[in-house]
């Protein structure tokens, strides 16, 4: 058996979640290569090479490729597709959005966000905002597979695979690449931090966003938000913690100012240790949390920050 | 231009579901039902460009059996123009339900598929990028911004990083994400109006297509429990219990 994992990057790194995707690619079981597709991506290349459990790196490296433009990846991928038994990619929005074409182009469904595997046709997802867990046998002859980092560990990167160049060019030719927005932060990714926290409609604006910041710097922490916070302006769409956002489970989890929906807890709810802090005693936050301070929030950030 | 609006119906977004004790599946029995809310901001993006006068004639579809019937009635009542149904009485895979919505695609040749970005019941995030396989269209994935500029669209969609925007030639498929606008409320007159608009209706099995299931549902359960925490009485406390019982700070 063989197993294709396509490689989430950025053109420059290789994203931490490829760890964890190999790992579930592992738990499948088999020969299991890396497919790394971009423009100018030799170092990440170098970093897959690593990657333990690999056997081989496979590199496109092309223009057509450099924003991982959905319609032209799925090609390549469904072109390499025939040597293999299982694709992967890490459900995040670079996997979402090109595997369900690859999935359709084999004439498959696609298995979303996994995060365990059972045999090598059946496979373990959250649905209905994580307050099921459905198992699920795929029937065709070839899965499509996403997963959900925050189901594995990651594996070692002290391993050593061929890389082999690809030089196949695939440009569907019907979207083109206009501009991005990115947001910048010193901070650790929401993805890779092992403590998180997070501000919701309770911190009122933007600017109080920054009485996250001294502890958050304290701490090494990534900070999130809830659907409302991002809505209401006070920070952008990249900071989302939910069941339509990111999906985290870190060590440590502050949520400041949050009710707890249960889109929000499908984002977090499976993180080690989770605190909240919220004026009021009744909100469903405390039902999830291991330990809730009844308090409000601009008397208590100031002091959580000197006192760490 | 033509604008197509696959809708689903699912759990309203404010019930917690309960898995059934059998495990066999969730529990929807007397269950709120709704329009999938990716759905209802799909429909007020199709509506708000056909009173832009970019979109003539906008169509809401949705497969399911008789009682998504009353979503695409919402749909019609938000502003769609006329709806219909594809009848079936299964859950269908995602791919399947791809391959019957490029049914109506070929039939109603839009220039603008607009679709929720998943649904959420089953959270598959899918449908749409296999419809835009399946047509050979491009696709603007978890769109916060949709603008036609002639023969293209722009699409922004929010993206891990950020944001991203891409032209894609029409048609094109798009599916909504939460910032894309806010869905107005369907007024009574337009809900009274929406009675009268046309909705036909199509059996599953007539669109010529191999329905088998694709996946198999072993069973379901409901997910670990989280144990009851404490309440802390200061800031004292918590930071003491993080260090010395979560041991997650140092
Ligand atoms: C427990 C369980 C597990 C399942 N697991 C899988 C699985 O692993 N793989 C799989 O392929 N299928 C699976 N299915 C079936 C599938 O989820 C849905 O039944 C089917 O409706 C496809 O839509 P979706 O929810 O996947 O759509 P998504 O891709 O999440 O929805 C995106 C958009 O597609 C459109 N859309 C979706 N369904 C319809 C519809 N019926 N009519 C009109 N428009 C629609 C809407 O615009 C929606 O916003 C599962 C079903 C159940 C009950
Ligand atoms: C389709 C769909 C998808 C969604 N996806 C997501 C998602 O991915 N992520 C997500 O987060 N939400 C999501 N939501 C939204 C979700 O339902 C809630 O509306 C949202 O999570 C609420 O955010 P909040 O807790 O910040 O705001 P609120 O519910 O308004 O809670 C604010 C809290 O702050 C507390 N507070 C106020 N002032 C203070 C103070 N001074 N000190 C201390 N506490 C204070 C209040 O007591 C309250 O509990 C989704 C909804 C839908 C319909």
């Amino acid at each position: 058996m063989s197993i294709l994992v396509f490689a989430e990057h950025d053109n420059s790194e290789l994203k931490a979640d490829t760890l964890k995707t190999v790992a579930a690619a592992q738990a499948i079981g088999g020969d299991i290569h890396l497919l790394v597709a971009g423009h100018n991506c030799q170092a990440v290349a170098e970093a897959a090479s690593k990657v333990n459990g690999v056997s081989k790196v496979l590199v496109a490296d092309n223009a057509a490729y450099e924003h991982q433009l959905a319609e032209n990846v799925s090609l390549l991928v469904t072109e390499l597709a025939a040597d293999y038994n299982h694709i992967m990619a890490t459900a995040l929005t670079t996997g979402k959005n090109f595997m369900p074409r690859v999935a359709a182009l084999l004439d498959v469904t696609q298995i979303s966000d996994i995060i365990a595997v059972e045999s090598s046709d059946t496979f373990v997802r959250p649905i209905y905002a994580g307050n099921a867990i459905a198992t699920v046998q795929s029937l065709d002859s070839k899965k499509v597979i996403t997963v959900r980092s925050t189901g594995f560990d990651a594996v070692a990167t002290d391993g050593n695979a061929e890389i082999i160049a690809v030089d196949k060019v695939t440009d569907a030719g019907i979207s083109s690449y206009v501009s991005e927005q990115l947001s910048v932060s010193e901070r650790p990714e929401l993805g890779a931090a092992s403590v998180i926290i997070s501000g919701g409609r309770g911190m009122q604006n933007g600017e109080n966003f920054k009485l996250l910041d001294g502890i958050a710097d304290k701490l090494g922490a990534a900070i999130g938000a809830s659907r409302a916070a991002v809505d209401a302006g006070f920070v952008p769409n990249d900071m989302q913690v939910g069941q339509t956002g990111k999906i985290v489970a870190p060590d440590l989890y502050i949520a400041v100012g949050i009710s707890g929906a249960i889109q929000h807890l499908a984002g977090m709810k499976d993180s080690k240790v989770i605190v909240a802090i919220n004026k009021d005693a009744e909100a469903p936050i405390f039902q999830v949390a291991d330990y809730g301070l009844v308090a409000d929030l601009f008397n208590a950030l100031p002091e959580l920050e000197s006192k760490l | 231009m033509k604008v197509l609006v696959p809708i689903k119906r699912v759990i309203d977004y404010n019930v917690k579901v309960r898995v059934k004790a059998d495990n066999s599946n969730v529990d929807l029995a007397n269950v709120k039902m709704a329009i999938n809310p990716f759905c209802e901001i799909a429909v007020e993006e199709a509506v708000r460009l056909k009173e832009a006068g970019i979109a003539t004639e906008v169509i809401a579809v949705s497969i399911g059996n008789k009682s998504c019937q009353e979503q695409l009635r919402t749909a019609l009542a938000l502003g769609a123009d006329r709806a219909i149904q594809i009848e079936t009485d299964e859950s269908l895979d995602s791919i399947n339900i791809a391959k019957l919505l490029q049914k109506i695609v070929e039939e109603e040749q839009p220039q603008l598929v607009i679709l929720g970005k998943q649904s959420i019941d089953s959270d598959n995030n899918q449908t749409g990028q296999m419809l835009a396989a399946l047509t050979g269209m491009a696709q603007g994935t978890f769109a916060s911004a949709v603008s036609i500029d002639g023969d293209k669209v722009n699409v922004t969609r929010e993206v891990d990083s950020g944001l991203q925007t891409l032209a894609l030639t029409l048609p094109a498929i798009v599916t909504t994400d939460l910032r894309l606008n806010e869905p107005r409320y369907a007024s009574l007159p337009n809900i009274m109006k929406a009675k009268r608009k046309p909705l036909v209706v199509k059996a599953a099995a007539d669109f010529g297509i191999d329905l088998t299931p694709r996946t198999n549902l072993i069973k379901v359960t409901p997910p670990a429990e989280r144990k009851a925490g404490i309440i802390v009485e200061s800031i004292d406390e918590l930071v003491e219990k993080l260090k010395n019982e979560a041991k997650v700070i140092s």
